[in-house]
């Protein structure tokens, strides 16, 4: 889309969104606030030199919620004919009726709506059509193909390309909106010996295609990173030290973040209850949220109730700073909103000294782990047991890799337990993280 | 009970085209405009759907939301090719702009007949009735509070409930050139229950719930929603008394219905088509070979009354199977839809599923389960000296290719001399899917099917699923706690 179309869109979404407050505003609701996205994208997927899918998405849709006194109600539809807007705030309007009074519902406070909306380069178009994107997901899959003739099968390589744009307006007179892409090319193969067979994957993904890594770098990366899988092994049941590989360690960071977000902590199902100002890291981590780096996944210049986000620090000195908060749960628990409806925005965990390969050389003899299965974390009690893959190591060199085991322990006790943090920093994710070497968890085994 | 006759397709077409002044004529034409290409098979796959759910926290209901969506996907397949575009409008325009994007997956071509209209009489596992008309938005409310009270009082400790209340109906419509013309209108409900308890400093918590392809008396007829608070409750109590899992690999008996996800994970995805098409399921040509004991049969139904896993037609309009995936232990079959079934020369056994008129379908499971065997299960936990005996669980995931798979446990006991002694906290489980059920040495003849909570997710897309098995003895597995 060019930069006009973009606007028109744009300006398209601000207009039904004025329309769906007006109509909330006719119905008798005291606030209203709506939320409007249109996306379209391409998707391709090759699988042995061949296509496989081209998948044409096209998607929109339309949210509002309405608040009388302190009742509210919401309703969301993808049509935006006049009638099917009307239908909706009627469907909001009504489940206004039946709720309850909630002193702590509302909009956010007025005073804390983004004034300015900084630009955060956040739109790269790319006009690919399906004959580029078949060609570049040929590209990649061949260079993992071509590899290692271990590589026996494929998944297939996928490109998939999305623009988008949103708008959020509500009653105090905010409206905002911006437009976004996404790029990213994908491959995941299979090697087999006489063990049978192992897979793998990489993926690159960006707001601007030109920063994708290469079809032959994904490719070579997806081959590589499945060969070595060939041969696992399971460990004996024992309790080593884990290095958590950069790509998976993101997530350790994912369930603090969610014990310290506000619903967990009002409904008082967090580990981390009550441990704001608290240490619970060594007083080496430190934890920011940056939400306007440009050109970045993760970044937004508001939250989804208007709130303008900021740059703060989640963990100084191992000590955590602050909660994760949207307007409703900061009421509910008397502090402020963080700018945080619908989520962070770009979590940076600052990095150490230690690449992977020092942090292997660190940990001496114990595990890398480089895949997690499952879905084992009890947020409420900070409990970890999880299915893993990665790579036995000794002396600060991979031995040989490993599959079939669980590690366990408690969050809280990881958390304290962390030896160092890596500074091999996977700025894929929302979460970017490098590699974190934990003390000592338990490895079930034969 | 507000049931209504049974479901015409002249009804549900009426209702999904009628609006934009569709008829079967012009839908015609739009398939033999995609066939125009070198297309095997083109189908055009209409949806309506309407969703609310309330949520209770804090005692009272401070949440509703209501949703709505209608769209109408159009999918070109040549050879192992599929093309696919979606539009949200049901209108002629848009759905020609669809089918012109998917047939651009092959080239133009010497143009293939639609096959004569063939209506599919579908079962009637349920009826086209509607969830959200048939409680009154106070009495929805009310049930929600009455959870909530029920679970306070039966127990001081219980610090946090959480109640929501879900419904909705799915109204389906697709025109293949196979001739295949289908409809089905699905109701769905759900009701879950997590409570939260606290006891000397230590929390925990405990989660219920059910649901089915019915309206929301469900939860009211035998007193049901009452009866997932009662187990919420009991769970999380359990847990405030539990002790570290063990670490390593010891017998585990599974108890019956739930635990069922075993299934799912361990052999389920194993042996849906597509990836036994590919190759790249561990179970791959693998038909008639044992890859379990000879205790175990495990077929994947999807006509079971009103489960929340059933379907009276798949999503390509092919009515729903009883297949058995594996027989006495032998490996018999694998799930398909039509692509893979049409690729591996076999018939579709109406596993084509897909999230919504969004997304491209494929083979998926509906409800898996074990039949029942020779032990009681009292005798099967008396066979155990040192164990694990895990009867509730939350999620699993698998790789497909190595088989590798893992589901957590929620509720689990040890077994000491035969006897069921104390609680342990929740832990992974993991294995290996063609070798897991080789090492079942016993079969309860206490086959039971979870309460309707379960989804599936595959590639992106949802959907949901039930599980099912008798109490299990596993001679072998692994279990991912603290303890060493």
């Amino acid at each position: 889309m060019s930069r006009r179309d973009i606007a028109k869109a744009q300006a398209g979404l601000e207009s039904v969104a004025e329309q769906v407050l007006q109509l909330a505003k006719e119905r008798g609701a005291t606030a209203a606030e709506v939320a409007l996205s249109e996306e379209s994208g391409l998707s391709v997927n090759v699988r042995l030199g061949e296509v496989e899918t081209i998948e044409f998405n096209k998607d929109k849709g339309i949210g509002v919620t309405v608040y009388f006194g302190q009742r509210k109600g919401t309703a969301s539809t993808a049509d935006f004919s006049r009638a099917a807007l009307n239908d909706a705030v009627r469907a909001a309007c009504s489940i206004a009726t039946f709720t309850a009074d909630d002193p702590y519902t509302g909009l956010a406070d007025a005073d804390r709506m983004a004034t300015e909306i900084p630009d955060l380069d956040l739109n790269y178009p790319w006009d690919v059509t399906p004959e580029m994107a078949i060609e570049l997901a040929t590209a990649c899959e061949d260079a993992a193909r071509s590899y290692d003739e271990q590589i026996s099968n494929s998944e297939g390589a996928s490109l998939s390309s999305h623009e988008g744009t949103r708008v959020y307006a509500n009653s105090h007179g905010f409206i905002g909106g911006y437009s976004t892409t996404r790029h990213s090319m994908s491959c995941s193969v299979i090697a087999e010996d006489k063990n049978g067979m192992q897979r793998d994957y990489w993926y690159s993904v960006a707001r601007d295609r030109s920063d994708l890594e290469s079809a032959f770098e994904i490719g070579n990366k997806s081959a590589a990173r499945t060969l070595q899988r060939l041969g696992g092994r399971r460990l004996e049941t024992s309790k080593v030290p884990v290095l958590f590989a950069a790509d998976v360690a993101g997530s350790l960071i994912s369930h603090m973040i969610s014990a310290i977000r506000g619903g967990n902590l009002y409904r008082k199902s967090s580990f981390l209850l009550d441990k704001l100002g608290e240490q619970i890291f060594p007083d080496f981590v430190h934890i920011h949220e940056k939400p306007h780096m440009k050109k970045v996944l993760g970044s937004a210049p508001y939250d989804s109730e208007g709130v303008a986000t900021y740059a703060r620090d989640l963990v100084r000195d191992g000590v955590l700073q602050g909660y994760v908060l949207d307007s409703y749960a900061a009421r509910k628990l008397k502090m402020e909103s963080t700018a945080n409806s619908g989520g962070v925005h770009n979590v940076l965990i600052e990095a150490g000294e230690l690449d992977q390969q020092g942090l292997l050389r660190e940990m001496g003899n114990g595990l890398l782990v480089t895949e997690l299965l499952g879905m084992g974390v009890n947020t409420v009690t900070g409990d970890y047991s999880r299915g893993a893959a990665g790579f036995w190591v000794e002396n600060g060199v991979i031995a040989y890799p490993v599959d079939e085991i669980t590690i366990a322990s408690n969050l809280s006790d990881m958390f304290m337990q962390l030896q160092a943090v890596g500074n091999d920093i996977d700025y894929r994710g929302n979460i970017k993280c490098g590699s974190l070497l934990v003390d000592a968890m338990t490895i079930a085994g034969t | 009970m507000t049931e209504t006759a049974g479901l015409s397709i002249d009804s549900v077409q009426q209702q999904l085209l009628a609006p934009s002044g569709l008829g079967i004529n012009e839908l015609e034409r739009v398939l033999a405009s995609i066939m125009q290409h070198n297309v095997d098979y083109a189908d055009l796959y209409f949806q309506a759907s309407r969703f609310e759910s309330w949520t209770l926290e804090d005692g009272i209901v401070t949440d509703g939301v209501h949703s709505v969506e209608r769209g109408v996907g159009a999918r070109a397949v040549s050879g192992e090719k599929s093309g696919f575009a979606y539009s949200d409008e049901i209108a002629l325009p848009a759905l020609q702009e669809a089918a012109t994007a998917a047939r651009a997956i092959a080239r133009q071509g010497q143009e293939k007949q639609i096959k004569a209209w063939t209506r599919t009489a579908g079962h009637r596992l349920y009826l086209p009735t509607d969830p959200l008309s048939s409680l009154g938005d106070r009495a929805k409310i009310e049930l929600l509070e009455m959870v909530d009270r029920e679970a306070r009082k039966l127990d001081p400790r219980v610090k946090q409930v959480i109640a929501s209340l879900a419904g909705g109906d799915d109204t389906i419509l697709l025109l293949a050139s196979d001739g295949t013309h289908a409809a089905d209108v699905r109701p769905l409900v759900r009701l879950n229950v997590t409570v939260i308890v606290e006891q000397d400093g230590r929390r925990e918590q405990g989660n219920s719930g059910g649901g089915c392809r019915r309206d929301y008396h469900y939860f009211i007829d035998e007193a049901r929603a009452l009866g997932y608070t009662r187990e919420a409750v009991r769970q999380a109590l359990v847990n405030l008394e539990a002790q570290d899992a063990p670490a390593g690999t010891m017998q585990v008996v599974l108890g019956s219905g739930w635990p069922g996800v075993l299934l799912h994970e361990a052999i389920g995805h194993g042996l849906e088509g597509d990836f036994n098409r590919k190759g790249t399921s561990a179970f791959s040509g693998r038909v008639g070979e044992r890859v379990a004991s000879d205790l175990c049969t495990v077929v994947d139904d999807g006509t079971l009354a009103q489960r929340r896993g059933s379907l009276n037609i798949d999503d390509e309009g092919v009515p729903t199977e009883n297949t058995v995936l594996i027989e006495k232990g032998v490996l018999k079959g694998y799930m398909q839809d039509k692509l893979n079934a049409r690729l591996m020369g076999v018939a579709s056994t109406g596993n084509g599923r897909r999230e919504s008129y969004a997304h491209l379908p494929m083979p998926r499971m509906t409800n898996t389960y074990m039949l029942p065997g020779p032990h009681a299960p009292e005798e099967i936990i008396a066979s155990v000296k040192n164990g694990l005996y895990a009867v509730n669980f939350g999620g699993g995931q698998v790789d497909i290719t190595s088989g590798k798979f893992v589901f957590s446990a929620s509720e689990a006991y040890m077994i000491e001399n035969g006897k069921v002694t104390f609680p342990v906290k929740g832990a992974t489980l993991i294995g290996s899917g063609p070798d897991v059920l080789q090492r079942v040495t016993m079969v309860g003849d206490d086959l039971a099917l979870d309460a309707g909570v379960g989804t599936c997710g595959k590639e992106g897309q949802s959907v949901p699923v039930g599980v099912g098995q008798p109490t299990l003895l596993i001679d072998g597995l692994t279990v991912g706690g603290t303890n060493v």
